[in-house]
């Protein structure tokens, strides 16, 4: 406030007029920060258009469309980060982020299109990859779906096995003994290793990968629920009982909630291993979902097309971690200092 | 809003100790003797404390009195009915204020209403009870948002909603600073004198069992037994440097060890 006032001051008593003012104001701490976006994006969308292409390249121009989008929304944010200063702080944050990510599309657009100093087909332009995104953003789109629909159910009943096998685990010496060793014996074995006798021990390759998923995602919760309930604070459970708790409530209402921390460690392991299966099940057997989209591009030679759908995962399974995190934020909205995603 | 605090029936809350005995046997193998031959009968209504160094069995007396643990001979009774295990007539405070971290406040103090299947009746005690241990405004905090003494006050409030007939307590104060001890001691009796519930009362502190209790019971370790039972015949409200004090608390070091005797110039 105080940079702004001065140089205000400063400029009025040169003979700028009111506009050059507001700018200097505006421009005072920072204003290459917010303007580098817009001049690279600007720098982006001509070398591009201006440019000569030393790769073959035929499809439309949708690269440029959406570079001259951003141009306009760049520039506008850069317009309102001088009106409003609450906005100016969150872009200011993110503007550099902005900046280095069109500078990797700059060098990427120069190393393949314009320059073609890495092979095709192996590594095509970004302006490849997005026609794609766009001109089969419906196989895409329901590949994404398939693999959705897999993972979904493959998970929730990993842990609708795991929960309870975890919580009999600790809670039961007995029948801790009988399932530890299949536990401590089957549990470490990755998934995918059991995908030639699931192929043939199920009907279709969609329950096969079912149980491939049901069985890497049980092992994780398995163990951290298991630990998670042996290592409740055994006060609580004197405290509860001698408030008349049942055995059913010691385990529903006390030793469940006080595990939930690890409980959730295992929920995303259990995640991390499953996208894995899920991705090699689909490149080795099932017909549907991203993986079986990528190693059918692949056969084809056709590498935009893995570009695109290893974005379009990047996204799903971000977004899937980022609602798992939401989840876990307002089941443990008890615990202190939480890591936020 | 006391009055909503039922005090519990005439006569209630007696607990009769026999010849208890209790063995643990250590990693090494060998036999530890935490308490031998203790006898005692605790009156209804009373405030007795338990006093002594560490590892005279007083807290362990304490969990056989809960239930929590099995006497190796002797045996517990409360209103002549032997203890075979916890139950909600007999409610636990401990050092550690133990409440769920996962539950608020409220329900904190509700979990002995709910896990007996009472909550919907009684919810409105729940509040009362908040209320009597000044924690109005608190009812939607997490335990991590309390200060050690509002947690202690909080479990407090998490033992009575269940109106137990006996309170015990297991150096309830222990983890607190001095002035908070001293405030949460008033307010320990203030709720006393409003239920009119027993209470057992470990401590190591003398002047602390002195100011509150009836009776305190001082004991010994190796193996662990009661030495002498004091008579604390001051009115209440008592002073905190009443000159009666003096005299019990030398009495008490003496047996401990920790005095001489005839030496009053030594706390003057």
């Amino acid at each position: 406030m105080l940079d702004t006032a001065t140089s205000a001051k400063e400029s009025s008593t040169t003979s700028f007029n009111k506009k050059a003012v507001l700018s200097e104001s505006f421009f005072a701490d920072g204003w290459i920060t917010v303007l580098l976006p817009f001049i690279f994006i600007v720098l982006l969308l001509a070398e591009h258009i201006l440019l000569q292409n030393r790769q073959p390249f035929f499809q439309k121009p949708y690269f440029s469309w959406i570079l001259a989008v951003f141009v306009v929304i760049f520039a506008a944010a850069g317009v309102g980060a001088s009106q409003y200063p609450s906005f100016r702080a969150k872009f200011l944050e993110k503007a550099p982020l902005l900046t280095a990510f069109t500078g990797f599309l700059i060098i990427w657009d120069l190393v393949t299109l314009k320059l073609a100093l890495l092979p095709l087909p192996y590594f095509p332009s970004p302006a490849a990859v997005v026609a794609v995104l766009i001109n089969e953003w419906e196989t895409l789109g329901i590949s994404a779906l398939y693999s959705l629909r897999l993972l979904l159910i493959g998970y929730a009943l990993g842990a609708l096995i795991g929960l309870p096998t975890g919580v009999l685990m600790g809670w039961y010496p007995r029948f801790h003994y009988w399932v530890n060793p299949i536990l401590r014996s089957i549990g470490p074995i990755p998934a995918t290793a059991w995908i030639p006798i699931a192929m043939v021990a199920f009907p279709t390759s969609f329950t096969a990968s079912i149980f491939l998923l049901v069985l890497a995602c049980w092992f994780p919760i398995t163990v951290m629920t298991w630990s998670g309930i042996a290592n409740v604070n055994k006060a609580y459970y004197e405290v509860a009982r001698s408030l008349g708790a049942s055995e059913f409530y010691l385990i529903t209402r006390v030793a469940l909630p006080a595990a939930m921390p690890s409980i959730f460690v295992g929920l995303f392991m259990s995640m991390g291993v499953a996208f894995v299966t899920l991705i090699v099940g689909e490149m080795l057997g099932v017909k549907a979902g991203l993986g079986w989209f990528i190693s059918w591009a692949q056969g084809w030679a056709e590498f935009s097309k893995v570009y695109a759908a290893l974005i379009v995962m990047s996204i799903l399974f971000s977004s899937i971690i980022t609602l798992l995190f939401k989840v876990r934020d307002k089941v443990l909205v008890w615990q202190k200092g939480l890591i936020k995603w | 809003m006391v009055t909503a605090a039922r005090q519990p029936n005439e006569g209630e809350g007696a607990l009769q100790i026999s010849k208890v005995e209790k063995l643990f046997v250590d990693p090494a193998g060998t036999n530890i003797t935490a308490l031998e031959s203790v006898s005692l009968d605790i009156r209804s209504g009373e405030f007795i404390s338990l006093l002594g160094p560490s590892g005279c069995g007083k807290s362990t007396l304490l969990r056989l009195i809960a239930g929590l643990d099995v006497p190796t001979s002797g045996s517990i009774a409360l209103d002549n009915e032997v203890i075979d295990g916890p139950h909600y007539f007999r409610g636990l405070v401990f050092q550690d204020p133990t409440l769920f971290p996962w539950l608020t406040i409220k329900k904190n103090v509700a979990v002995g209403l709910d896990a007996r299947g009472i909550l919907r009746q009684k919810e409105k005690e729940v509040d009362e009870y908040i209320q009597l241990v000044g924690l109005s405004g608190f009812e939607n905090s997490y335990p991590y948002q309390l200060s050690g003494g509002m947690a202690q006050r909080a479990s407090l409030a998490r033992a009575l909603v269940n109106h137990p007939k006996v309170l015990l307590m297991d150096e309830p104060l222990g983890a607190l600073d001095a002035f908070t001890r001293m405030n949460m001691q008033d307010e320990i009796l203030r709720i006393w004198k409003s239920r009119g519930t027993t209470i057992v009362f470990v401590t190591h502190d003398i002047d602390e069992a002195i100011y509150l209790s009836d009776r305190v019971v001082v004991m010994t370790p190796r193996p662990g037994r009661i030495a002498k039972i004091f008579d604390i015949v001051i009115e209440r409200p008592r002073s905190r440097n009443y000159p009666d004090f003096f005299e019990i608390r030398s009495e008490i070091l003496e047996l401990l060890h920790f005095a001489e005797k005839n030496k009053p110039e030594y706390y003057l």
